[in-house]
């Protein structure tokens, strides 16, 4: 990657990392009753996540589907607000009245994570078409599972964008299960191949656990985008180690242990701490950064036990600008 | 001031907040041609002030046929620095947004903890009472009451249609216009200097003594002729149009009951869950010690809508229903009610 520095190749380990303890954290904490309900897991889809936010400016903004904490972190949220949000504190970064399902940073660039599958895509082909209008330079960026690109709504949005030329992009995380439901079982042809009906670009990136393989695709639709030329979508296969959500108990395993060895033996994180040692980079280097990483995510979770609940009040705010009129 | 119809009253409110702000759009089917007629100064693309010419295709956007897709994308909009004006045509259509009006537009702000404002306006014609069937015919404010989040607006009038979308269009919050076609070509004197009708504030469109007439959009016409009716019969009516449905004007309502002490409510929603079974509630919990007589509501009945003439005509209030409804609180007939039980 020619347009990566060293620093950006390591800070893209450092948020893949950042992804992997975060939720491995929060799967013991949902166990343990730490976080209430439950949250879904971006565990071995951190390739997929980081190499799409990475090639986003800062200025960017994207919207997120249930599977939600990797899109802000890789984004660049700071842990602490997040983690605060998961266990429903005041300094949550939604105030606590979104929780997992709902993580937001507009500080980032991060319009908001939906539960309902497909509903935030034309949220982020909005913001696009603030940029195109506003002629800001923004790019916008929607996730999206396997089981979205079912939805109407993608479709309805995929025109739009292509009518208009909106600085765009779509990008599916293939994870190849909605839920327990084998996505071909339930999905005609190939995703990445639905661009073309829409005059856009449909590209699919087979290994979506290489990272620099995910970033390559999306930063040439991210150009694509900037440079006037509309809206591209980008299919990632990848693979979630855990399952559909933390706490779920299902009683036939769906996935067989192959298939699961397979994607194991190909962890996204593993893979690029090898290419990085390949070009240089100290092992003990890598080593200070999981051991800074780990550190950073115990911050996060002393940030969120040491804060407050919200006040009861809080409940009753943020529904309008204004408080409700009364003459 | 000028003589202006409801549809040209709306026109000015756009090309006065298209003039004033350069982040208000103009969104929808087919507003490119100003089909509908509110946005362009006439009805041909030649004409002086058409919208397209005037504020460019950046800004002046035909969508398709997706209702879902642009009330999210105008949505994603609003919360990234544009003011959208969304035309979604007939109401009826906003059901297949509705994903998007409940779980995006309505709860956005309020999930993120106040990261997101959403000044949108989203502006869709009733077409009832034209013998369009069922599907173009709904009334369908009452379940968006429903959510929190969203405010709506039913302008009654030229001059509220004009007001009130200027106050829709300069608030931070998502708005639903709800315009009933029937006033379309009403007409009345309308200023030509910008003016706001405050969000939240009922009009009172005449004063009385013996009974409140809650009057809600396309019903207020027949309020007015009902009211002059009874005027005759010596029985002296108040009417309140909220114009505002969320937030409702509560104490306009609530101080007219105190004085009256007896009400009726007129809407041409369905009657379960209606605006007016909300104001009912409102009153019968309120101002119950001020009642001198049973509320009554006049809507239409749980009922789709029938396409013939001779049937649809019988299914929204009117001036006779309405009259009926006040002669019957106020005592003064003994048919009020047989004529009533036949409306609803």
């Amino acid at each position: 990657m020619t347009d990566l520095s060293s620093n950006d190749l390591l800070e893209i380990q450092r948020r893949m990392l950042r992804i992997r303890r975060f939720d491995e954290r929060a799967s013991k904490m949902v166990k343990r009753g730490h976080i209430p309900g439950t949250v879904h897991t971006s565990i071995g889809q951190e390739a997929q996540v980081v190499g799409s936010t990475f090639a986003l400016a800062d200025g960017d903004y994207m919207s997120g589907n249930h599977r939600s904490h990797g899109h802000p972190i890789g984004k660049g949220s700071p842990l602490g607000p997040l983690m605060a949000e998961l266990v429903g504190k005041a300094t949550g970064v939604c105030k606590g009245k979104g929780g997992s399902l709902h993580l937001a940073d507009f500080s980032v660039g991060s319009l908001g994570e939906s539960g309902i599958v497909g509903s935030s895509i034309p949220i982020a082909t909005g913001a696009a078409l603030s940029s195109k209008v506003l002629d800001n330079g923004k790019v916008a960026l929607a996730f999206f599972g396997d089981g979205a690109a079912n939805q109407g709504v993608l479709y309805e949005s995929m025109n739009l964008a292509g009518s208009w030329k909106l600085p765009m992009i779509f990008l599916c995380e293939n994870n190849q299960y909605a839920l327990s439901t084998p996505a071909h079982t339930v999905t005609s042809g190939v995703i990445a191949d639905r661009g073309a009906g829409f005059g856009m670009p449909g590209i699919r990136v087979e290994n979506g656990q290489d990272v620099l393989a995910v970033y390559a695709a999306v930063k040439t639709a991210a150009d694509r985008a900037r440079a006037g030329d509309g809206p591209s979508l980008v299919e990632v296969v990848t693979y979630r180690y855990n399952e559909h959500s933390e706490g779920l108990r299902l009683a036939t395993d769906y996935r067989n242990a192959e298939e699961r060895a397979d994607w194991l033996s190909r962890d996204p994180i593993v893979l690029f701490r090898n290419h990085l040692i390949e070009t240089g980079v100290s092992a003990e280097l890598l080593d200070q950064m999981e051991a800074d990483v780990l550190a950073e995510v115990d911050a996060a979770v002393a940030f969120s036990d040491a804060s407050p609940y919200p006040e009861l009040s809080v409940a009753f705010d943020d529904l309008y600008t204004d408080k409700e009129i009364s003459a | 001031m000028t003589v202006m119809s409801y549809l040209g009253a709306i026109g000015a409110a756009q090309r006065e907040a298209m003039d004033a702000d350069e982040r208000v759009i103009i969104i929808g089917e087919d507003v490119e041609a100003n089909v509908y007629g509110t946005t362009g100064g006439g009805k041909s693309r030649s004409s002086e002030g058409d919208f397209t010419q005037r504020y460019g295709k950046n800004r002046i956007r035909n969508t398709p046929i997706s209702e879902e897709g642009i009330v999210g994308a105008a949505a994603g909009a609003a919360m990234t620095g544009l003011r959208p004006i969304v035309d979604l045509s007939y109401s009826s259509f906003l059901y297949m947004a509705m994903d998007q009006f409940v779980n995006q537009v309505a709860k956005n702000r309020y999930m993120f903890g106040g990261q997101a404002s959403m000044p949108v306006v989203f502006r869709s014609a009733m077409f009832y009472g034209l013998n369009t069937g069922a599907h173009h015919s709904d009334r369908p404010y009452p379940m968006f009451m429903n959510v929190p989040g969203l405010k709506i607006i039913a302008p009654s009038s030229p001059s509220d249609a004009k007001g009130l979308l200027r106050s829709a269009i300069d608030s931070d919050d998502p708005v639903l216009s709800f315009e009933a076609c029937l006033l379309w070509g009403t007409k009345e004197e309308v200023s030509d200097e910008p003016f706001w009708v405050p969000l939240g504030v009922a009009r009172t469109v005449r004063e009385g003594t013996d009974v409140t007439l809650v009057a809600i959009s396309g019903s207020v016409p027949e309020a007015i002729l009902a009211a002059a009716d009874l005027e005759a019969e010596g029985i002296s009516v108040e009417i309140i149009d909220p114009r505002t449905l969320v937030p409702l004007d509560r104490n306009a309502i609530l101080r007219s009951v105190a004085k009256t002490g007896r009400l009726v409510v007129a809407e041409p929603a369905h009657r379960t869950c209606g605006a007016a079974a909300e104001i009912s509630a409102l009153v019968a919990e309120e101002a119950f010690d001020s009642l001198l007589a049973p509320i009554v509501r006049v809507t239409a009945p749980d009922m789709q809508i029938p396409f013939s003439p001779s049937l649809e005509k019988q299914m929204y209030p009117t001036r006779e229903t309405i009259g009926a409804a006040l002669r019957l609180v106020t005592g003064a007939t003994g048919v009020a009610r047989a004529a009533l039980k036949l409306a609803n």
